[in-house]
């Protein structure tokens, strides 16, 4: 797959068409979807019919926008207004949204092309893309292997050339791990920065939206297109920046490798292509040092404690009345509601709403709700002290590398400690963007910024990536 | 394993509360894999968090308020659209009452 970067600028001046480039993709998916899966819906019509609408525009000399031709594969836990959002559940099979999410309308502002929704985990709940309701996606790189999760077809559909680009949701890593576990590029930005107007909500404080790309040039560009301020996200702060235009290659830093990211439960190989990749950066100037946050160790347990918690309030919504699966049968609400939930919800999703209630309920909130909140207080500290000292922070993605599908699905606690080194930055809501240690290489290395510093660490993945 | 935290019973309550009916297969299936992971929560009370505020989010922020003027909304027929079961304009619901 060409950059996006790249293809738009040939679609504007006349070197192809933004219809070619839709037509090369869609014939990429229907060769590949049999074996990976990645998509649930293709809107291969509506997606041509764009298309010939900004070809249209540039003979007429119109702006086509930033992302003009662009064909983009979007998570299906985000909102599109009459296309199918399942968010991988058999709860919302039909469920079709009345409204675009604010991303879908600045991809769609920008020129970009919406080639379909892919598959997740559902709700977002999972880390291999095994637990949706559509069945599991594939690793383009070898089909017996997880893709990760929980954004898993938008980096199995980008790999493949299934679409130019993706957009994600990471609420613990599930923008960055696939990415990592794809060979592929991924950017969580700072909590905040992207509306969550019309994702579809996991865990509200820690969930963000972010792209995932080939290369950090296509994320910077992405990323400028669906940040910004809406009304419609009371938690949305910044206004519009230009990353894309300001990307440099930057290696004068002083980066901070946090010691307990380094240590235990780290595969060897993995901490190898991680530390080899280190020492590229500090050959051309970077200055490395070792720091120490040392309430690391409880960042996981305190995330899963809020995650699920979050999770319990938000999936109370799915009653089958106003929308969603529902058992349809002539019981009393509580029975019907129960039943409804019980048949609409997978596995995963039950357990964490247990979970979650769990922890929420009357004489366990403080012991573990309201613990997790100060830990995460703790955290913040922590990172803040360490930031003070340096300019980003560096960690391998994932401890290990993709394993075979359906090794671990039965071992959900196995599951969940795979996104020890993603989750802190979730709980701190610090940016933070993966790229891959090298070329078609499962393993990803990640830079975590301080809160806003987006730019600082594009430009320290740009940097890195020239040393693939 | 550290004693039992969790047990059928507490299930059985919490997925009435949360609204899931589990049958007792499933309920004697999830109970080990619960207290597993609830004994993994258990690290946190190794944290020293003493004099620490709960954190809720990364901007501690307060409501935000907007004016109270009418925007727009979606149309009756719009929020309708994806109900099962509708009548005169109106979600329905199943009987609350027996």
């Amino acid at each position: 797959m060409i950059e996006a970067w790249k293809t738009t600028q040939k679609i504007k001046n006349g070197e192809t068409t933004s219809t070619e480039v839709v037509e090369k993709t869609i014939k990429k998916i229907e060769d590949k979807e049999p074996q990976i899966n990645a998509y649930i819906t293709v809107e291969k019509e509506k997606a041509l019919e764009k298309a010939r609408e900004i070809d249209r525009l540039i003979e007429k000399n119109e702006d086509p926008g930033m992302l003009a031709g662009i064909p983009v594969g979007m998570k299906d836990a985000i909102s599109t207004a009459k296309t199918k959002t399942t968010c991988g559940s058999k709860t919302l099979k039909n469920y079709k949204p009345p409204y675009d999410a604010y991303v879908v309308e600045q991809i769609k502002n920008a020129g970009g092309i919406i080639i379909g929704k892919t598959n997740c985990d559902e709700f977002c709940m999972g880390s291999t893309t095994e637990t949706s309701y559509f069945g599991a996606t594939k690793n383009p790189i070898n089909p017996e292997l997880v893709p990760g999760g929980s954004s898993g077809g938008s980096a199995a559909a980008v790999k493949y050339g299934g679409a130019s680009i993706a957009l994600g949701s990471d609420t613990g890593g599930s923008v960055r791990c696939p990415a990592a576990f794809c060979s592929l590029v991924g950017l969580k930005p700072t909590y905040g920065h992207i509306s969550r107007h019309g994702l579809v909500a996991y865990a509200s404080s820690l969930d963000q939206i972010g792209p995932i790309t080939t290369n950090v040039k296509d994320a910077a560009l992405t990323y400028d297109v669906i940040s910004g301020k809406d009304p419609n996200d009371p938690t949305s702060t910044k206004s519009k920046q230009n990353h894309y235009q300001n990307l440099k290659p930057e290696t004068e830093v002083t980066l901070g490798i946090p010691k307990e990211l380094m240590e235990e439960g780290i595969n060897p190989d993995v901490k190898n292509k991680v530390k080899n990749k280190i020492s590229d950066l500090e050959d051309q100037g970077a200055n490395i040092k070792t720091v120490s946050i040392p309430s690391l160790e409880y960042a996981l347990p305190a995330y899963c404690i809020i995650s699920m918690s979050e999770a319990s309030s938000n999936l109370a919504r799915y009653d089958g009345v106003r929308y969603g699966y529902t058992t349809g049968k002539n019981d009393d609400w509580n029975t019907v509601y129960k039943k409804t939930r019980a048949q609409g919800f997978g596995d995963e999703v039950k357990r964490r709403i247990i979970l979650g209630s769990y922890a929420l309920s009357a004489g366990y909130y403080d012991r573990y709700y309201n613990k997790a909140l100060k830990i995460r207080q703790l955290l913040k500290k922590e990172f803040e002290k360490a930031f003070n000292k340096v300019d980003a922070l560096i960690a391998p993605t994932m401890p290990y590398k993709p394993f075979k599908i359906g090794e671990k699905i039965d071992d959900p606690l196995s599951l969940y400690m795979g996104d020890a080194l993603n989750v802190p930055v979730n709980m701190i809501g610090s940016p933070s963007i993966t790229i891959p240690t090298s070329h078609n290489e499962p393993v990803g290395i990640q830079i975590i910024g301080n809160h806003h510093q987006e730019q600082k660490i594009l430009n320290i993945a740009y940097a890195m990536e020239e040393t693939k | 394993m550290s004693g039992k935290k969790i047990t059928e019973k507490e299930v059985k309550n919490i997925s009435d509360f949360a609204r899931i009916h589990l049958d007792e297969e499933e309920i004697s299936n999830l109970v080990p894999q619960l207290n597993e992971i609830l004994d993994y929560f258990d690290k946190i009370d190794e944290a020293d968090t003493e004099g620490l505020e709960p954190l809720f989010g990364i901007h501690s922020q307060t409501n935000k308020l907007r004016e109270d003027e009418v925007g727009e909304s979606l149309t009756q027929n719009t929020a309708l659209s994806n109900a099962k079961d509708i009548e005169d304009g109106y979600f329905k619901s199943p009987r609350v009452r027996d």
